[in-house]
């Protein structure tokens, strides 16, 4: 009899994983999808609040990619907003002067894709230092990069210089955020999970063993950076036809500074923990407004109290349930189970 | 055609010569040690052989293959495995993911079908996992699968790591001062244990002991290294009555 309450506990556990894999995610995607796409047409959500949903989509993007870097792999990078920056201009440029007016609404996936691809092929570029330099060194060298991108759009007219790029259309809506945020977030927890990921993360472990257990550090590094600026450059791309402007200021080290409060907030090297820290630090920063100056002293305050009492931040090393692929779920539930009936059984 | 052939190995570090003028030839199947004092450059040979130091001078063959000026994890793939002096775990995953990380270059899929979990992703996955936990449970260690592997107790994680180096699917396991730590029923149990892996994995063993006790009574062969140089090569019995290892340990003085 025990045995059956048994077979059927393990059962109901298994169930309650298949049933939140198979049931949670597309109704959630779809839901999502059909809401994005009503509130942006009908007048549903007023424009402001969409204008913040888009920010926290743009946000989660900014924040899991880096994550794979600052999270995952335990590098320090401080030049995302450099790739971000590529992929802004990209695009823009696309959209403006290449594309034809008319057609933009439907290229604009295009333009953005573009963005995306050249901020990976830069991605390229940063990964080699990468081979020779670690922690402290490679943060300087991701530091210099930025500021290389910063002051070389600065001295080029055609993207306006100082003085910035505008003229883009605010092709970004709200159902293409969800679009980009949940094929990001898709992207990235399958890398996580697959044997390059889990390179990724005996690199942050300890390099030489890793190197000496017979992962390629090299390809996985490189994976690890395109992917990782890829998704920057995507973000990025959206940004600048959120905002509709883009300048190189926008694209310092501050902007840098922010993507890694959200990662560290979140937790490091969890995707669950990435899409919570860049929802808190967005909406935070909405609420708070009223403060004015005081807010720039509330926020780096939080982080202090952050670092002090959760260093790893709110999900660090942890991964909720929902974003761990069903197999590895699956068997890890068994050997739970299985585990705790030797127990029971010696006890 | 020997396993292992080193010919004039020489490494030096800023002038410090660490390891000099070292010859060594090893056949499959033999169970080797490398005995001598501290700092006598017993840790250095087995850098050089696996690619963590590149070799001042001289050359490694092993199975043919020139090892000198190939990177750690090519020279995994040829077949060397190796652990440490103190231990190197992945100390914050879990003990499946250490032994897992240690099966890439047998998962074969490539970046793109890891991005999108699609192709050969789910049955390279599904293989390698398997794989993984067949090894934990001859090991057994199947029941701490879930288990951060910076949790385990002392002896558990230093079967993980041999776990671990054999999960590459060696033909030479070096294994780097074992017995470090452990007391002298340990050390009996440990002299079982490397006994049993050579005979289930088939398994070369290269050892670097300095618990007299271990390599006494598993070794074959023995060599005595002292200041970076050979100073004394054979069986067991030979090494334990010669006169120059003897100095190498005691000193000139207490051997007179």
């Amino acid at each position: 009899m025990s045995k059956l309450k048994a077979a059927y506990q393990t059962l109901l556990n298994k169930w309650h994983i298949v049933i939140a894999h198979r049931f949670f995610w597309p109704i959630f995607l779809i839901a999502g999808l059909l809401f994005s796409i009503a509130a942006s047409t009908f007048d549903i959500l007023d424009l402001y609040l969409q204008l913040i949903l888009i920010y926290v989509g743009i946000n989660i993007i900014l924040t899991v990619s880096l994550n794979l870097i600052n999270g995952y792999m335990g590098e320090f990078s401080i030049g995302h907003a450099g790739f971000m920056a590529i992929g802004a201009y990209i695009a823009s440029l696309l959209t403006v002067n290449i594309f034809p007016q008319t057609a933009n609404i439907f290229l604009f996936p295009t333009a953005i894709l573009a963005g995306g691809i050249a901020a990976a092929l830069i991605g390229l570029l940063v990964a080699i230092p990468s081979f020779k330099t670690r922690g402290d060194y490679l943060a300087i060298v991701t530091l210099a990069f930025c500021m290389i991108v910063k002051s070389v759009l600065e001295n080029i007219d055609v993207v306006g210089g100082p003085r910035g790029l505008l003229g883009m259309e605010k092709l970004t809506t709200l159902p293409w955020v969800f679009f980009w945020t949940v094929l990001s977030l898709w992207v990235i927890r399958n890398l996580v999970y697959s044997k390059f990921g889990r390179g990724v993360l005996s690199i942050r472990e300890d390099e030489i063993a890793s190197d000496l257990m017979g992962v390629n550090t090299r390809q996985v590094k490189v994976i690890a950076f395109v992917v990782s600026s890829f998704f920057a450059g995507i973000a990025g791309g959206l940004f600048a036809h959120t905002l509709q402007y883009i300048n190189p200021r926008m694209f310092d080290i501050i902007k840098s500074t922010d993507i890694l409060i959200m990662v560290y907030l979140g937790g490091i090297a969890s995707i669950a923990g990435s899409i919570l820290g860049a929802f808190i630090y967005t909406i935070l920063l909405e609420i708070l407004r009223p403060l004015g100056v005081w807010r720039m002293v509330f926020m780096p305050l939080m982080l202090v109290l952050l670092m002090i009492y959760r260093p790893r931040g709110i999900m660090g090393l942890r991964e909720s349930s929902l974003f761990v692929p069903v197999r590895d779920l699956l068997a890890a539930k068994f050997r739970r189970q299985k585990k705790k009936e030797a127990g029971d059984a010696s006890a | 055609m020997p396993l292992l052939e080193i010919k004039k190995l020489t490494h030096r570090f800023e002038g410090l010569c660490a390891v000099s003028d070292f010859n060594f030839t090893l056949a499959s199947n033999e169970l080797v040690g490398i005995i001598g004092p501290n700092g006598a450059g017993k840790t250095t040979v087995f850098n050089l052989i696996t690619g963590v130091y590149r070799a001042t001078e001289g050359s490694i063959y092993f199975t043919g293959n020139e090892l000198v000026g190939r990177t750690p994890h090519q020279i995994t793939k040829l077949g060397i495995a190796r652990t440490f002096q103190n231990i190197r775990l992945f100390k914050e995953l879990t003990v499946l993911d250490n032994v897992r990380i240690a099966r890439y270059g047998q998962a074969i899929y490539s970046p793109m079908e890891a991005l999108l979990h699609m192709g050969r992703y789910n049955a390279e996955e599904k293989r390698i996992t398997d794989h993984a936990m067949e090894l934990l449970s001859i090991f057994k260690l199947d029941d701490e699968a879930n288990e951060r592997s910076k949790n385990l107790p002392y002896g558990l994680q230093r079967r993980l790591e041999i776990a671990r180096a054999l999960a590459t699917d060696p033909q030479l396991l070096l294994l780097d001062e074992p017995a470090a730590g452990m007391n002298p029923n340990e050390i009996k149990q440990l002299m079982e244990f490397i006994g049993w892996i050579r005979k289930t994995f088939r398994v070369t063993i290269i050892l670097i002991e300095h618990q007299m006790r271990l390599v006494m009574g598993i070794c074959e062969r023995l060599v005595v290294l002292d200041f970076g140089a050979t100073i004394a090569e054979g069986l067991p019995a030979q090494i334990q009555n010669n006169v120059k290892v003897m100095e190498a340990y005691l000193g000139k003085e207490m051997v007179k």
